[in-house]
């Protein structure tokens, strides 16, 4: 019974998207945008029917709407964790990690030899699972969030300094020669071509650096951290079995990871609005 | 890679160790001097306390005897790159890979759970791309989600998966690796729908005046052109799946792999283990990513696109 409901929930949805889809104006703004969400609300729905109507244990997977109670009722709770890991640890980090990663590109570009050994390696190193070195963090700089941010710090670090050095190369000679007819020094050409030309590159490293920052605040907590924060309350409720607030938890952190990207990403539009991909 | 561009790199590497290398001195010189004193040597100041106010720099430049000791604790706050080599020599190569005080065991039970996840996490992300491309249904409802769950911190969902998992017996290898598939999932399939997307249309008409369907259009033409837009996902994919193992191992207390290492290094004080796992760790992503470059260019090479790579 559950299975045929569920099925029907599917093939309703999914018809409607068919629909939408296909038809003349799939391509709207707005129809763009209720496809997923009708996609999304398919899937929870489903999920709500299959788990309330089997009868699955809340300790394996809990459905949706007691997700949505605990969130509601939580909410004190779940602000002092977001406020703990996204706005003092994952923000500190970010900025920290963007401020050091701009000054050493600046400094590596002064250099062509410093360019060429900063590339391979930050590259090589923006691959490695540096969320590892979260226990030792934690050692140093104790549990609360300066050592978060230390975590986050270096993780952001690498990306950003990879993407803002390749940012900085990517002016043409006939450019450069352009600013040089101009009379322009190192400092003027740096802050009226250089700059700009990398600002693409420069936001595309702050954008994947966004879910970094959240992935190391949240995973640093499991290492240790005081008793409020988002690692800290998925790694607790976990042991309580108390799933519900588990998802809570990942609801919250969707929400901030999204809303981080989307504000870099609005930035982005504003900074490097004649960039031909922000033209289209 | 040629030699002279091999040059500055090494250049960078060889000045982050030197930084590390003076760095011990400050970060162990409180540990130090408390533990010269106990040894009958005489430091300024006499009280432990004392030492507290003044930094690790100091500290050493006051007694300077001090400083070669800096190098030989054998629990450090920060540990000299030789002893992390040493430390990593002892447990790659003296002792049995099977032994649990090997690192060559622990990190094959990283490995296996990373390999069979970003297996399964590659063939799901290439058949949903695939369909992605084909139906335009999919492509309108599913594509959205799957761009958001690259701005999403996922990896969160790692220690409710393998409690989830336990719960209904399934323990061991399967829940890590389930956590590097999806991990390694999405970034997959975004970057394949883009490869086999990339294909313009003039190529596309091409096809077509040659009459060749749907079916020769995907084999001939649009996987091919994908292959690299596919490498350069595999590479992000590979390095998320290992740290999704990593992470998969923290939460429940998992007696092997680096994850584990690195937790019981922390909990009981051994430092070494912690930077010995860490360190593995970092290899094993680095040989990862290099096997798949290696990869990468003899495929691009024998399909005539290695200028390209």
């Amino acid at each position: 019974m559950a299975f045929i409901i569920a099925l029907t929930i599917w093939a309703v949805g999914w018809w409607i998207n068919g629909r939408l889809a296909n038809g003349p104006r799939s391509d709207s703004r707005a129809i763009s945008l209720l496809i997923p969400i009708i996609f999304g609300v398919t899937i929870i729905a489903m999920w709500e029917v299959l788990v309330t109507m089997l009868g699955v244990s809340p300790i394996i997977l809990p459905p949706p709407s007691s997700i949505a109670v605990r969130f509601a009722s939580e909410i004190p709770i779940l602000w002092a964790d977001f406020e703990q890991t996204i706005l003092k640890g994952a923000m500190t980090g970010y900025v920290v990690g963007m401020i050091a990663a701009f000054g050493v590109a600046l400094l590596a570009d002064r250099s062509e030899f410093l360019t060429k050994g900063i590339l391979p390696v930050g590259a090589f190193m923006a691959a490695l699972p540096i969320v590892g070195t979260a226990p030792i963090f934690v050692k140093w700089l104790g549990s609360d969030w300066q050592s978060k941010a230390a975590v986050v710090g270096v993780m952001v670090f690498f990306p950003i300094l990879v993407n803002t050095v390749a940012g900085l190369k990517d002016t043409s000679v006939m450019q450069r020669d352009l600013m040089r007819t101009y009379g322009a020094g190192y400092w003027p050409t740096l802050f009226k071509l250089r700059l700009p030309a990398a600002l693409p590159f420069m936001f595309n490293g702050l954008k994947i650096a966004t879910t970094l920052a959240l992935i190391g605040a949240i995973v640093a907590e499991f290492f240790g951290s005081p008793t409020v924060g988002m690692g800290f309350r998925i790694s607790t409720s976990v042991g309580q079995l108390a799933l519900d607030m588990v998802w809570a938890e990942i609801v919250v952190a969707a929400l901030a990871g999204s809303a981080f990207y989307g504000v870099m990403a609005l930035i982005e539009k504003r900074a490097t609005f004649w960039h031909p991909s922000q033209r289209s | 890679m040629n030699i002279r561009g091999i040059i500055p790199a090494l250049v960078v590497v060889g000045v982050i160790f030197a930084i590390w290398t003076a760095a011990v001195i400050p970060m162990n010189a409180h540990l130090t001097a408390d533990q010269a004193q106990r040894d009958g040597l005489v430091m300024t100041p006499e009280a432990p306390r004392d030492r507290q106010d003044f930094t690790g720099l100091t500290l050493a430049i006051k007694n300077p005897a001090i400083i070669p000791l800096t190098y030989t604790l054998t629990r450090p706050r920060l540990p000299s790159p030789h002893q992390v080599a040493i430390e990593m020599y002892e447990t790659i190569f003296t002792k049995a890979p099977t032994s649990r005080r090997s690192l060559v065991y622990h990190g094959w039970v990283t490995l296996s759970a990373t390999l069979l996840g970003f297996v399964i996490g590659t063939t799901l992300g290439v058949l949903l791309a695939v369909g992605i491309v084909y139906n335009r249904t999919m492509d309108k409802s599913v594509m959205p989600w799957a761009i958001t769950s690259q701005t999403i911190p996922i990896l969160a969902l790692a220690p409710m998966i393998i409690v989830m998992l336990g719960a209904i017996g399934i323990q061991g290898l399967l829940p890590k690796s389930i956590i590097s598939a999806y991990l390694s999932f999405f970034p997959v399939v975004v970057g394949m729908v883009k490869g086999l997307r990339s294909p313009d249309g003039m190529q596309l008409d091409l096809l077509r005046t040659y009459s060749a369907n749907a079916n020769q259009g995907f084999w001939k033409l649009r996987l091919p052109a994908s292959m690299p837009y596919l490498f350069a996902s595999l590479k992000i994919g590979i390095s998320a799946a290992l740290v999704g193992a990593i992470v998969g191992e923290l939460p429940t207390g998992a007696r092997a792999g680096f994850g584990a290492r690195m937790l019981v290094g922390d909990q009981y004080g051994q430092p070494m283990v912690t930077w010995a796992a860490l360190f593995g760790a970092a290899i094993t992503a680095a040989l990862l990513v290099a096997i798949l470059s290696w990869i990468e260019r003899r495929t691009l090479t024998r399909m005539g696109m290695g200028a390209t790579a």
